[in-house]
């Protein structure tokens, strides 16, 4: 099957006006704008069954219907400020198939009523951000973004935002304080940014790979879309594949793809024909899974990764081969998530700090089961007391790796090779 | 001043917000304010607080918040080279020690000719491509992929030639 989202792969120049026209871009806004009811685009994505792509996997028409009539103005916040280890699937749809994405944030913008809507990047994406404000400058240029489009009275603009590197951002709310040049640190919620976001108005948030889907859907409509995919997982998926792998890069496929497809079919097999010893299904912030016969034929969709107790999430899909033990890799995420964590809330703040002297305790060899059994603790005592997820991001991997891969914390395994 | 010497970027920076939110310009004005010395000046600090209607503290809290800010100079060129999981597994921690003994530095360090400060950085979402590293200096930021230790060594001998004879 052709590309619905990476759609560069199958025609090279689509990132150009002209090609992209050509085939078919631009139809599903227009169609939004001249044909449709905003409320009847929410419906439509509503009935298409797209979960969001960041992570959460919420229902992405319900998210927009959340958004009160008796506020205004509204706005949309595409984010794209992908910072999990792991995971560089936004970036290839906005390097390569740009005008689809911005396609996707308009439509999304009429579907809310918003007249402005801004594209956070993480700034590292800078290039990419160049790439963006010259394809919304074309969009304007040929009349479709700017003031009263296509003949109809609603206007809208499209701004991009470079972020400075924080992971936090990719969180909703942090993002949103951080648009408005603040720090980059987590709402209280409730309320939600549905209710007060960006400037304290109702906004909707969505991630990248999300708002690209909107155009096809737009266009062939829901029914088209609910084919593919599983039956709680409509749609594609890019999975992002990396780590002990001969072929990593990102893979657009169908929602319940195994995870041996993914690895030995499309990825080529693993480095050095090693054994896959564990998957991080998620990135950096997955639980591990012990990567046997089950777990390898597990379909990847949003119900069945869950079955073995880790989540899709953004589908970022780490292998990791047995030439590595997984007190290593618990190193890498705790010192990922203690140099991220914004320092609002006490738990993750000093948690990730206690986390990152116990690992290194563990691997200096230091009273390995007594460290371990503390390491764990301090990791249960951060989960479910942080206002955003990343608290529990970083505990996620350190107590599955320890509950699931015991013999990894022995003494005599300490200290082992790896990468 | 950063407003006499960018006169047409500020203008377009300010016209994304709305106009009773133009704190939300803060940061891309410092990375105008970067350009110039590759870091953030306490007077640069003072002209966007002024812009802006906030204090200085604000500004600096917002640097001091975001790593591609920086409050103190370093080497011409920052070369950030992701040392994450991912990139770990592709052999990315090698890669660094391995630049670090070609470079005469260690991690943090900057060469003594004031080109290459060396950092250790956390993803930068080019996982399928490591080793890899970004090049952040006065004219933004580039990416590096599929890297090794000679085509690194020959990107900063291009570094040296073109600043010969530069201060």
């Amino acid at each position: 099957m052709d590309h619905l989202l990476l759609r560069h792969r199958d025609i090279p120049d689509i990132a150009r006006l002209d090609v992209y026209q050509q085939n078919g871009g631009i139809e599903g806004w227009k169609k939004a704008v001249t044909t449709m009811k905003p409320q009847d685009v929410t419906d439509l994505v509503k009935a298409s069954g797209l979960r969001g792509r960041g992570g959460a996997g919420f229902p992405t028409g319900v998210k927009w219907s959340f958004i009160p009539n008796t506020i205004w103005p509204h706005y949309v916040v595409a984010n794209a400020d992908e910072s999990e280890p792991g995971t560089f699937k936004d970036r290839e749809i906005m390097e390569f198939n740009p005008l689809q994405f911005l396609e996707g944030v308009a439509i999304a913008c009429y579907a809310v009523g918003a007249n402005a809507g801004y594209v956070y990047l993480r700034g590292e994406f800078w290039p990419v951000a160049a790439i963006l404000d010259e394809k919304i400058a074309e969009m304007e240029q040929a009349g479709f973004l700017g003031e009263k489009l296509f003949g109809t009275e609603y206007s809208l603009r499209i701004h991009t935002h470079l972020g400075a590197g924080a992971y936090i951002c990719g969180e909703e709310t942090a993002l949103l304080e951080s648009i408005e040049g603040k720090r980059g640190q987590p709402r209280i919620r409730p309320p939600f940014p549905a209710i007060y976001g960006l400037y304290g108005k109702p906004t909707v948030v969505n991630n990248v790979e999300t708002l690209t889907n909107l155009p096809l859907i737009v266009e062939k409509g829901a029914a088209w879309y609910k084919s593919l995919g599983t039956a709680d997982s409509a749609g594609v998926k890019i999975f992002s594949l990396s780590g002990h792998v001969k072929k990593p890069g990102n893979y657009e496929l169908p929602f319940g793809t195994t995870y041996r497809e993914l690895i030995y079919h499309y990825g080529g097999g693993v480095t050095e024909d090693r054994p896959v010893k564990a998957i991080m299904s998620a990135g950096a912030s997955s639980a591990m899974i012990v990567a046997d016969a089950k777990a390898l034929d597990t379909p990847m969709d949003y119900a069945s990764v869950r079955t073995l107790g880790a989540d899709l999430g953004s589908a970022s899909v780490i292998i990791i081969n047995d030439s590595v033990d997984v007190d290593w890799v618990i190193n890498k995420t705790i010192h990922f998530f203690k140099h991220e964590s914004c320092g609002k809330c006490t738990p993750c703040r000093d948690g990730t700090y206690w986390m990152q002297h116990l690992i290194e305790r563990i691997e200096r060899g230091e009273d390995v089961e007594a460290n371990t059994r503390l390491l764990r603790t301090v990791a249960k005592q951060i989960q479910n007391k942080c206002l955003c997820p990343l608290g529990e991001f970083s505990t996620m991997a350190v107590t599955t790796a320890i509950e699931r891969f015991p013999a990894d914390f022995t003494p005599s395994t300490i200290g082992g090779t790896h990468g | 001043m950063l407003a006499e010497k960018y006169p047409d970027e500020i203008k377009k920076i300010m016209a994304k917000y709305p106009p009773e939110q133009k704190r939300s310009a803060v940061m891309p004005l410092l990375y105008l304010a970067q350009r110039q010395d590759g870091y953030v000046t306490k007077g640069a600090m003072e002209d966007i607080a002024a812009m802006l209607d906030i204090t200085s503290t604000d500004v600096a809290e917002i640097v001091g918040f975001y790593t591609l800010y920086h409050d103190k100079p370093a080497g011409k060129y920052r070369m950030q080279v992701c040392t994450d999981l991912p990139c770990a597994l592709s052999g990315a921690d090698q890669f660094m020690e391995k630049l670090c003994a070609n470079l005469g530095i260690q991690v943090g360090e900057t060469t003594a000719d004031g080109l290459i400060t060396l950092e250790a950085v956390t993803c930068l979402a080019g996982c399928d491509r490591a080793p890899m590293f970004q090049i952040q200096s006065n004219d933004g930021l580039e990416y590096h992929e599929n890297m090794t230790v000679d085509k690194t060594m020959e990107l900063v001998a291009a570094f040296k030639e073109a600043n010969q004879g530069v201060k």
